[in-house]
């Protein structure tokens, strides 16, 4: 058997280069599966498919770390819609205004150099 | 746990290694070798009647054979099971299954860390992790602390409450000569002490010191001709849930519901028949989920439960009787002095502390971040 050409992580980084959340959905379970892997926790099976996110989410838990030294920032969990949950953090408001149960738009995060794009959210705006 | 014999075997030596702040160049191995010294004496059997070791710390990539070759054992049984905290809860199933199909007879279960001379850091290397590592979170802090924003939000738990976990530990710990803490905690004091991650303090959060143990088990038949009597593994029980917090299937339960499952089981036993209760606290959450999961309150009742100085001394439940990782001592991976304090509580030796009458003990060990639940029962002659 040939070896895998690419990694999970190395796919999810490369979604995330063009801006995009992507997870996986296994048709055997019915579910999302995140954080990517080769095979399905659930069934066993190695039939994933890669989504792309709407990239919009719920805030499920909320904490402001205070480093030693530098500002207060903050750390979330973020129900995506889709049925998969992920740290992050929530910009654009200060860290101590996050809400459990706030509504909240993923964006790509660039920190330049040698370090991947990670995926940050912020507020919805209310309708 | 399945297929394990409910009292077939007993722990008959406990002791603690230095703890604290160690002896400059004090390796975990020889803090292991100075636990296992001190509880052989503690039971009368001597080195080389040792034929299995258990043991686990982060300082070690191979513990178990950097041990074999310190000790001189080399055809002891071992098992370096490494799951955080709990794992020395989940080496007594082990060292109980062991010595019940004949592998050992006298097993040794040890720990031994200088975090607080090398540093946290140092002592206990974080693996990047793609998914979390970027955000920066400050673990394991952070993750308990988003757990108890998530209790918080749905139960009413209030940040009194979280404190009083605090002040009922430095309550106990002022009984208990080998405490680090040596003063009196407040409410107030907690709250207002230097913020770590919401809603904690730095006074929510276990200690960072040195130290180490070891657990002597053998058979029930070589434990009654011991120094001291018995104590028996009644029931042991164990669930991983998940290794990283953002993959917890639910941020306020925790695995001790299915580990406190399997080990009432077996020991035939509820909440309500046990007398004492160790409880993992590396953060003031954690006696609160605790006591919710293994079913001495209702899920969410855990902050007003502990409340009005419950587990406090004196109250109606004694919990973490010797000042907890949160006043007494805290290594890095305090499931160890957990086991080590119930059985002195079942044997009476708790001097100042002492739980009048107790036969019972549950201890529950939390490894990782809420992540590896291992519970254990424990008992006098009485209750097999």
């Amino acid at each position: 058997m040939d070896n895998a050409p690419t990694s999970p992580l190395a796919t999810y980084l490369a979604h995330l280069e063009q801006g995009h959340l992507a997870y996986q959905f296994s048709p055997e379970a019915a579910a999302p599966v995140f954080f990517p892997r080769v095979i399905c926790p659930k069934t066993g099976s190695t039939n994933l498919q890669w989504r792309i996110s709407a990239g919009l989410g719920t805030v499920h838990s909320t904490t402001v770390v205070h480093p030693q030294q530098g500002a207060p920032y903050n750390i979330a969990l973020i129900d995506v819609d889709e049925g998969f949950r992920m740290m992050s953090r929530v910009e654009d408001v200060p860290p101590e205004q996050v809400r459990i149960g706030m509504r909240v738009q993923f964006r790509v995060h660039r920190p330049g150099g040698d370090e991947p794009p990670c995926p940050v959210f912020t507020p919805l705006d209310p309708a | 746990m399945r297929g394990l014999q409910r009292g077939g075997a007993a722990i008959v030596g406990v002791a603690e290694s230095d703890l604290g702040a160690v002896a400059e160049l004090m390796s975990p191995i020889d803090l292991m070798a100075q636990g296992i010294q001190r509880a052989l004496a503690d039971c009368g059997l001597t080195l080389p009647e040792v034929d299995g070791l258990f043991c686990a710390t982060t300082q070690a990539r191979t513990s178990a054979m950097s041990l074999v070759e310190y000790l001189g054992l080399p055809n002891a049984y071992t098992d370096s099971t490494i799951v955080g905290g709990s794992s020395f809860e989940i080496h007594v199933a082990h060292a109980l299954a062991a010595i019940t199909t004949g592998q050992c007879s006298v097993a040794v279960i040890a720990y031994g860390s200088t975090q607080r001379t090398v540093g946290r850091r140092a002592a206990s290397v974080r693996e990047y992790n793609p998914y979390e590592t970027p955000f920066k979170p400050f673990l394991p802090a952070s993750a308990y602390a988003l757990a108890a924003s998530r209790h918080m939000h749905q139960f009413g738990t209030t940040r009194e409450q979280l404190a009083e976990v605090a002040v009922a530990a430095r309550q106990w710990a002022l009984l208990n000569p080998a405490a680090w803490e040596k003063k009196p905690l407040t409410v107030a004091e907690v709250i207002s002490a230097h913020p770590i991650s919401d809603p904690f303090t730095v006074r929510d959060c276990c200690l960072v010191t040195d130290g180490g143990g070891a657990v002597i088990m053998t058979s029930v038949e070589r434990a009654k001709t011991l120094k001291k009597p018995p104590i028996y593994v009644l029931g042991c029980g164990q669930s991983i849930t998940h290794a990283t917090i953002s993959f917890m299937p639910d941020l306020t339960v925790t695995g001790a519901v299915e580990s406190g499952r399997q080990a009432y089981a077996m020991a035939g036993m509820r909440a309500k028949d046990i007398d004492v209760v160790e409880l993992y606290d590396a953060f003031t959450l954690n006696p609160i989920l605790f006591l919710e999961d293994l079913g001495f309150c209702a899920k969410g009742e855990g902050g007003p439960f502990i409340s009005g100085g419950r587990i406090a001394p004196g109250g109606a439940l004694p919990v973490n009787t010797n000042g907890g990782g949160l006043s007494y001592c805290h290594p890095g991976m305090y499931g160890l002095f957990l086991l080590i304090e119930a059985v002195r509580q079942l044997r009476g030796e708790g001097g100042q502390r002492q739980v009048a009458g107790c036969e019972t003990a549950i201890v529950h060990g939390n490894g990782g971040v809420l992540s590896a639940q291992s519970t254990v029962i424990l008992g006098t002659q009485a209750t097999l």
